[in-house]
């Protein structure tokens, strides 16, 4: 089959309305991993053992199942127990809990990298819980988490075609529907690919030049 | 209740699709990510640049775009697959991207002195790779294929999307036959834990068995 690059043309305004979608999801989406992730990992270090105990094994439970299912579970289930969602919710939901809990072992290792003698200066000072956190243990533990946490967030944009499993209309749905319509496939899943690629080429940039900023990326 | 058991038994084939797919699946990304890890440390500037040009490819685009290129672009191209080959490659080609940069990682880390001790020993390139690095390298690997192994597992789950009869189609199937969703979907969450927690469970007695003979070589 012949590439035409006419159909490119013809399609290329759908396919534009579903990047704007996957955009909108992976930015609603990694807002919701990055306040997530923090919950979890303030969570488990909660002196209350049921506390991180539960809250650790929640999110192990989340990281070792696929997003695929989560996502039916959010957008099948919970209509049952009364709560309907838009699928574009239902898919930021989602998304942002499973990489929520693989931001939190990147929050964990930020904040156990913080010295002790922080700790300890800032109860010399007599600040207390609420003060340490955010004057003292936050500003030094945040900056060099941050390209671990894009590297993430970059991840979650590249799961975002599953999101078209829930009927949210992104890019990967709509090449899915244009495909359809005209049963050609070789341009618009060519293009999905090739946009994906694009994009992850110019974010490898984007990861050097915070790793630069902002200090090494921990493996 | 009695048919309930149907259902179950449904459940348990899907997941036998899903073992067998995770199975074959990570032999062909245990292959690829030697011969492109290996690749990207060659001498040849060919072989590198074939190397990174497949990282960069299959890391780049996501799972599910390579996944449905692969069962719909490949067939008007002359090359029909099965669900299952289309399944098994899409799989076993990304997973194994990742997991080439884990090859090249290990083997860059073990120390200049081991080379060294190779060139005194007048062991050739290859000899060397074989006895002395290679060995040592491995060890340091298997964790992070751990993960690897974990993350081909969840991604199984896209496959339903191109009709193969994995735990996530098969849940679907009972879900749109029962109206119920809570069961089926909670039932196969529960079955990809357990499938995860066997294969970190099984890598970790493995990285055991492994590092026995090696006590006191490393540092």
């Amino acid at each position: 089959m012949e590439w035409d690059w006419n159909f490119v043309r013809e399609i290329m305004p759908t396919l534009i309305q579903g990047v704007k979608i996957t955009i909108l999801a992976t930015l609603l989406g990694s807002v919701l991993a990055a306040i997530v992730g923090l919950a979890i990992a303030l969570a488990r270090r909660s002196p209350n053992r049921a506390v991180s105990r539960s809250v650790g094994f929640l999110a192990e439970f989340i990281r070792g199942t696929p997003l695929l299912v989560q996502l039916y579970f959010i957008f099948y289930v919970l209509p049952d127990i009364g709560i309907l969602l838009p699928p574009l919710v239902a898919g930021v939901i989602g998304l942002g809990l499973h990489y929520g809990t693989y931001t939190a072992e990147v929050y964990r290792a930020g904040i156990d990298n913080v010295p002790r003698g922080q700790w300890e200066a800032a109860k010399a000072c007599n600040l207390n819980a609420r003060q340490t956190w955010t004057h003292i243990i936050m500003p030094q533990a945040i900056p060099p988490m941050i390209p671990a946490l894009a590297n993430y967030f970059i991840a979650m944009f590249k799961e975002t075609p599953l999101l078209s499993a829930i009927t949210v209309l992104e890019l990967m749905n709509q090449a899915k529907s244009v495909a359809n319509t005209y049963y050609r496939y070789v341009e618009p899943m060519t293009l999905v690919g090739a946009f994906f690629l694009v994009i992850s080429l110019f974010s490898v940039v984007l990861l050097r030049w915070l790793e630069h900023r902002y200090g090494k990326i921990e493996r | 209740m009695t048919q309930w058991s149907g259902y179950l038994g449904l459940i348990l084939q899907g997941a036998l699709i899903t073992i067998e797919l995770t199975l074959m699946g990570s032999v062909l990304a245990l292959i690829m990510a030697f011969l492109a890890g290996l690749g990207r440390l060659s001498r040849f500037f060919v072989f590198r640049a074939l190397a990174t040009a497949y990282i960069e490819f299959f890391r780049g685009t996501s799972i599910f775009v390579q996944l449905f290129w692969a069962y719909f672009v490949l067939p008007f191209i002359g090359i029909s697959l099965t669900p299952l080959q289309a399944g098994v490659l899409a799989l076993g080609l990304n997973v194994g991207a990742y997991a080439a940069e884990v090859v090249r990682g290990a083997i860059q880390s073990i120390g200049r002195e081991q080379y060294e001790a190779c060139t005194a020993l007048n062991l050739g390139r290859w000899q060397g790779m074989r006895h002395v690095i290679l060995p040592q390298a491995l060890l340091v690997m298997l964790p992070t294929f751990g993960n690897n192994a974990i993350e081909l597992l969840k991604a199984t789950a896209v496959v339903s999307l191109i009709s193969l009869t994995d735990l996530t189609f098969q849940a679907q199937v009972v879900r749109s036959q029962t109206g119920n969703t809570l069961v089926p979907f909670t039932t196969i969450l529960i079955i990809y834990f357990v499938l995860a927690l066997v294969i970190s469970w099984g890598v970790r007695s493995l990285e055991r068995r492994m590092a026995r003979g090696l006590d006191g070589v490393r540092v």
